[in-house]
């Protein structure tokens, strides 16, 4: 009692005058923790949410790299920009792309994950392994794989030459060098996504797998009935962060070739790359930029939204533990086994 | 839900029960997990991870090959010999003498790389720590927003962004680069998670007890305590940094390049000569390939870790 007296010199005594050193210590423990997270607060605000909505009021101006701010124009850069076939054209480019990409990109990092998470031999070496294009920048990718995609004298053509397939123009054809852009996205990313849905499969409760064996479940049942329902979250992170990933991809297209223009007829310009040459490149016109840029935000935000809404919907779809699932299942009188 | 329930494991069940019992259990487990941590894996396993591997490692290879070629060579030979040439340290001083800075790209890339994953060790750490083990108001609502803005491409900022560094002068100089990655959304993030389980309040408090200040609770306890977790958020910045591409390349220039700006000035500059060009990229990837051969290991870990979290 005296102890807890010591320790707690105001309870039941006349008010002290608090020392210097004391307030500062109370200081100290009130403020410190809204001291220690604003870094975080501060960056973001100056080089993230700035930037962004600021980008909303250049898009209003005549606005120009070398002259600074012109005059208001209102919309009358979207008019332009919407007007532009080559804007029509980056958005088809960068809305295919995302497309080929990201689908078989998250499939294959399941596939493989599954894979990885039987009960394998020299598990780091081969982990490591699929690892290994991470640390190999998008840059150094694109360089590689432009050479060996060649429309004339270039590996993968020589390849399917050597087994009778005709020469595909890999630049030349929009859809193609879609495809090889996708595949670079794939060699980058797809062994990362690996390695999150291995982990998320890890954490499956083995005993949901012996219940599932004993009940007769092959292990293509398995996989769908136990595996997937129960690394939904993952999966959803995953088609999330490369949803927006793809959506902005900028270093493949820009390494595609030495010109860096999106091919020579635009065939692989992306929305990304489109702005930077509004912006920097040809007509340095900030103002046109700034309103692309709030035109693939909104586009993102789009299928942001759309995401969620079909990924919920894949998610009520799979037998679940929640008890939303189990009503809308049992209204449908639909009993899964 | 229910937690899921572990089976007990093997040698708990032999000291519980004796030899006999746990070799039956064994036995019957072996029987019961086709799939999972128990499962056998064929020949077929091995097979296609080793076709994943072989597309992981033959672009590099590839290209190595290309730039221990000569021009020459490469023109003739569109499926290049899978023996090396032999010129690559050739093709190397050609890369050095080219005129894209490669000394001054690769010391760019190391400082950007090295200074913001120590910016973003400290103040992810700080943050983090404030979030799992400080009690204040508002401190959920904040996390959540923290979270909720790594949905957000900030990227689309650039044109902004890019008028600020100008007016500021910096364009052309690395803390335009660093600056604006010194903390980020997902380090905090990745701090408080690891903060909440491994640190102790018992050791906030006796180090507060002991008279600490808030600072120096945080420098001597938390600091220490987060090691295992800063090391790989600091790997992770590092290599994010060092592949970074699009705003070094606006707001750096040929000027004061990256390595993957050097990279892009080697393409537009010598793109017909794809044997120096390849020289040259697996000179400015060579760096990262040593680092992931000596901590990819912890990479990956890395991954694994903060996704069961996350």
């Amino acid at each position: 009692m005296a102890k807890t007296k010591a320790t707690r010199p105001e309870a039941g005594r006349p008010v002290r005058k608090i020392g210097f050193r004391q307030r500062l210590g109370r200081w100290d423990v009130k403020l410190s923790p809204y001291l220690y997270v604003s870094p975080f607060f501060i960056v973001f605000a100056v080089v993230g949410m700035f930037p962004l909505l600021y980008t909303a009021y250049v898009s209003m101006f005549d606005w120009h790299l070398l002259g600074g701010k012109g005059e208001f124009v209102g919309l009358g850069n979207y008019e332009f920009i919407l007007g532009q076939h080559n804007f029509w054209v980056a958005m088809r480019n960068t809305l295919s792309i995302f497309v080929i990409s990201s689908v078989p990109q998250v499939t294959a990092a399941i596939g493989i994950a599954w894979v990885l998470d039987a009960n394998i031999r020299a598990k780091t070496f081969w982990r490591m392994g699929v690892l290994l294009p991470y640390v190999v920048a998008p840059v150094a990718v694109s360089v590689i794989f432009s050479r060996m995609f060649a429309d004339q004298f270039g590996l993968v053509n020589s390849v399917l030459g050597g087994i009778g397939i005709d020469p595909i123009r890999w630049h030349a054809d929009p859809l193609a060098s879609h495809f090889v852009i996708s595949v670079m996205v794939w060699y980058r990313w797809t062994g990362y996504n690996t390695l999150i849905c291995l982990a998320a499969m890890q954490a499956v409760p083995r005993d949901l797998y012996e219940a599932a064996v004993i009940d007769g479940a092959s292990k293509a049942k398995q996989f769908f009935s136990v595996t997937i329902p129960q690394i939904r979250p993952t999966i959803i992170f995953v088609i999330i962060t490369a949803t927006i990933g793809c959506l902005q991809i900028f270093d493949e297209p820009r390494m595609y070739d030495q010109f860096g223009q999106g091919g020579s007829d635009h065939q692989w310009m992306t929305a990304t790359l489109y702005l930077y040459q509004l912006g920097w490149n040809q007509e340095m016109n900030f103002g046109r930029a700034a309103s692309v840029a709030w035109l693939l935000f909104m586009v993102i935000g789009v299928i942001a939204v759309f995401n969620f809404a079909l990924t919920r919907r894949i998610a009520s779809d799979s037998p679940d533990h929640s008890a939303k699932v189990r009503k809308t299942a049992k209204t449908r009188g639909a009993v899964k086994r | 839900m229910k937690p899921p329930k572990t089976l007990e494991s093997i040698p708990a069940i032999e000291q519980a029960y004796g030899k006999s019992i746990a070799n039956a259990a064994r036995r019957r487990r072996q029987r019961l997990t086709t799939t999972g941590a128990g499962r056998r894996p064929g020949w077929l396993t091995y097979a296609v991870l080793a076709v994943v591997l072989a597309a992981s490692a033959f672009p590099l290879w590839y290209t190595f090959l290309l730039g221990s070629a000569d021009a020459a060579y490469i023109s003739q030979h569109a499926i290049p010999s899978m023996i090396p040439q032999g010129k690559f340290i050739t093709n190397m001083g050609r890369v050095l003498a080219a005129d894209i800075k490669f000394w001054q790209a690769l010391l760019n890339s190391v400082i950007v790389s090295a200074l913001t994953a120590v910016s973003v060790i400290f103040f992810s750490t700080l943050a983090g720590y404030s979030f799992a083990k400080l009690r204040f108001r508002g401190r959920n609502q904040l996390l959540v927003f923290v979270i909720a803005t790594m949905a957000i491409p900030t990227q689309l900022g650039i044109v902004p962004l890019f008028m600020v560094m100008s007016k500021l002068g910096w364009q052309g100089q690395l803390q335009a680069v660093i600056v604006p990655g010194m903390v980020t959304a997902f380090g905090v993030f990745w701090m408080t998670q690891y903060l909440q389980a491994a640190l102790p309040y018992e050791l906030i408090e006796a180090a507060r007890v002991d008279g600490c200040s808030m600072i120096r609770t945080f420098w001597h306890v938390a600091m220490p305590a987060s090691r295992p977790a800063a090391a790989m958020l600091g790997l992770f910045t590092f290599v994010g940094t060092w592949t970074n591409f699009f705003w070094p390349f606006i707001v750096l220039g040929s000027t004061n390049p990256t390595l993957p700006v050097a990279t892009q000035l080697l393409q537009a500059q010598y793109f017909k000569d794809y044997s120096l060009i390849m020289a040259g990229v697996l000179m400015a990837t060579a760096p990262l390939v040593f680092v992931f051969v000596a901590a990819g290991k912890q990479l990956v870990s890395g991954i694994m870790h903060g996704a069961v979290k996350g």
